[in-house]
């Protein structure tokens, strides 16, 4: 089984098909090299996401280069990776995030 | 550098076709306007169908498609007594250095009449449209716009980051790419503001997403609501969710935001990628977009489209192999390829690329080569606006 990692900065990585528990999955680059081979510890579903390496509790998980959450645990490399165990970084006020920008 | 083939405009823009466009400027003409428009090669008749007004958002559009370097020749064709007069189209388009001609059923004297005297104006350009020949262009001349529709899991996995790809590969050669929908932008406004290029981009990045959450609210929808279909289909959060969309138009910094609305109709200033707040309705969203100067769309779908332009190819890239094999005679790219590891993610992309410029030097896309021209204007209730405080 294949999995796509999407952007060069990503920590995660989406399934391309079905894995059972224990199958090997190859992970491939933004270029096609193979750049992880994982035996993931439980199934994971057509679409869902793995950890490309050791994740720590509270840092940012990547997907498209960008940040679509912060892991509210510790996850192995090669883990499944959703709502278990990640949360939402969104910020829900607009003044704050605008000052972040560099010009 | 890489070019190619294209029409030189007498502003200095440069077109990927040749058209000639019809107007009609309410829908009460739109039907001998496109039998004037069926007599004559390369005719295409557009029109709207918001009434009779003369409603900004609408003229923004019509001219905005008149001025896009794919066509060649305006003739609008009115019925008499609209209150969007040809007049007030000319006025706006001519400066473009466009033949335009401007015709009414009313003072003509019906149909017929006025058959001949379009037929005989269209006539005339098309003989004239036809000696111009493609040159050499560099592709910082092309304007890309991208659009997504019928989207399924495969889409934020293989189409969108292609397209993505190949709209930072035409960024980096100088181009300018367009993406809209701002309503599948929501949950993504401080990662999009982030890659602003100064606060005031960032703001307005701001502005337009909340104000399409706001409407979404006001219909009882809140947008940044995940489905179980959503969580099940392995999208954890809100970003996530979003940033599958919002990646098809790539990574680069974000220029500028093309706003629209009654008093302003923004097209892109330089070269980059621009984020248009338009609707994620998928023929208006395109048809607005090629308005903005686009003269090259790419379009990716995973359960299938079928999406033209009256005036722009469209390019269909599907990730999902099984759509490309279902509906082969729409779908112009099988980006499912990324799927199964035959293909790596960059080199759909580079694919791409390079099916955009052989598209811009003249190669018909699917859509085009079964005669789809959709064209839908888009536009919205002021007086909804004005009951959100939007305007």
């Amino acid at each position: 089984m294949k999995a796509i990692q999407i952007d060069d900065r990503d920590n995660v990585a989406t399934v391309t098909g079905a894995v059972a528990k224990g199958e090997a999955v190859e992970v491939l680059s933004p270029d096609g090299k193979v750049i992880l081979k994982a035996k993931p510890l439980e199934d994971i579903a057509f679409g869902h996401k793995l950890s490309l390496r050791r994740i720590r509790k509270g840092e940012e998980i990547i997907k498209y280069g960008e940040v679509i959450g912060v892991a509210s645990r510790a996850i192995p490399a090669g883990e499944w990776v959703h709502t278990h165990n990640v949360d939402s970084a969104r910020l829900k006020t607009s003044g704050e995030e605008v000052r972040g920008v560099t010009v | 550098m890489t070019e190619f083939l294209g029409y030189e405009r007498p502003d200095g823009s440069v077109g990927v076709r040749n058209y000639l466009l019809v107007i009609a400027p309410i829908d009460c003409s739109y039907e001998p306007a496109r039998k004037i428009a069926d007599q004559v090669p390369g005719a295409v008749a557009v029109t709207q169908t918001h009434g009779c007004g003369a409603d900004s958002m609408l003229v923004h559009n019509l001219v905005g498609t008149a001025l896009n370097p794919n066509v060649a020749g305006v003739l609008i064709v009115g019925l008499g007594c609209e209150t969007l007069t040809g007049e007030m189209l000319m006025e706006q388009i001519e400066p473009s250095g466009k033949p335009v001609h401007n015709i009414t059923i009313q003072e003509l004297g019906g149909t017929l009449r006025t058959h001949e005297a379009g037929v005989r104006l269209l006539q005339e350009m098309a003989q004239d449209a036809a000696k111009l020949r493609r040159e050499p262009f560099p592709v910082s001349k092309l304007t890309l716009a991208v659009e997504c529709g019928g989207s399924d899991a495969t889409s934020g996995l293989a189409a969108n980051p292609a397209v993505g790809v190949a709209a930072d590969t035409l960024i980096d050669e100088g181009g300018s790419v367009i993406f809209g929908e701002t309503q599948e932008m929501s949950g993504t406004q401080h990662l999009l503001a982030r890659r602003a290029v100064n606060d005031q981009v960032a703001k307005d990045v701001y502005t337009i997403i909340e104000a399409q959450e706001a409407r979404l609210k006001a219909m009882g929808v809140d947008s940044r609501w995940m489905s179980k279909g959503n969580i099940d289909g392995g999208l954890t959060t809100i970003e996530e969710k979003s940033l599958g969309a919002v990646r098809k138009g790539g990574t680069k910094p974000v220029q500028g935001v093309l706003f629209n609305d009654w008093d302003r109709f923004g097209r892109p200033s330089g070269p980059g990628l621009y984020i248009m707040d338009g609707t994620g309705w998928d023929v208006p969203s395109v048809t607005h977009m090629v308005a903005a100067g686009a003269q090259v769309v790419c379009f990716t779908t995973g359960a299938g489209s079928t999406t033209g332009h009256a005036i722009a190819p469209v390019i269909k890239v599907t990730g999902n192999p099984q759509t490309y094999a279902k509906m082969t005679d729409n779908m112009d790219i099988n980006a499912g390829t990324i799927l199964d590891g035959s293909e790596s993610l960059n080199s759909v992309g580079h694919r791409i690329f390079q099916m955009i410029v052989d598209t811009a030097n003249g190669r018909l896309t699917k859509a085009e080569a079964l005669g789809y021209h959709d064209y839908i204007v888009f536009r919205r209730s002021r007086e909804a606006e004005h009951l959100l405080g939007h305007c």
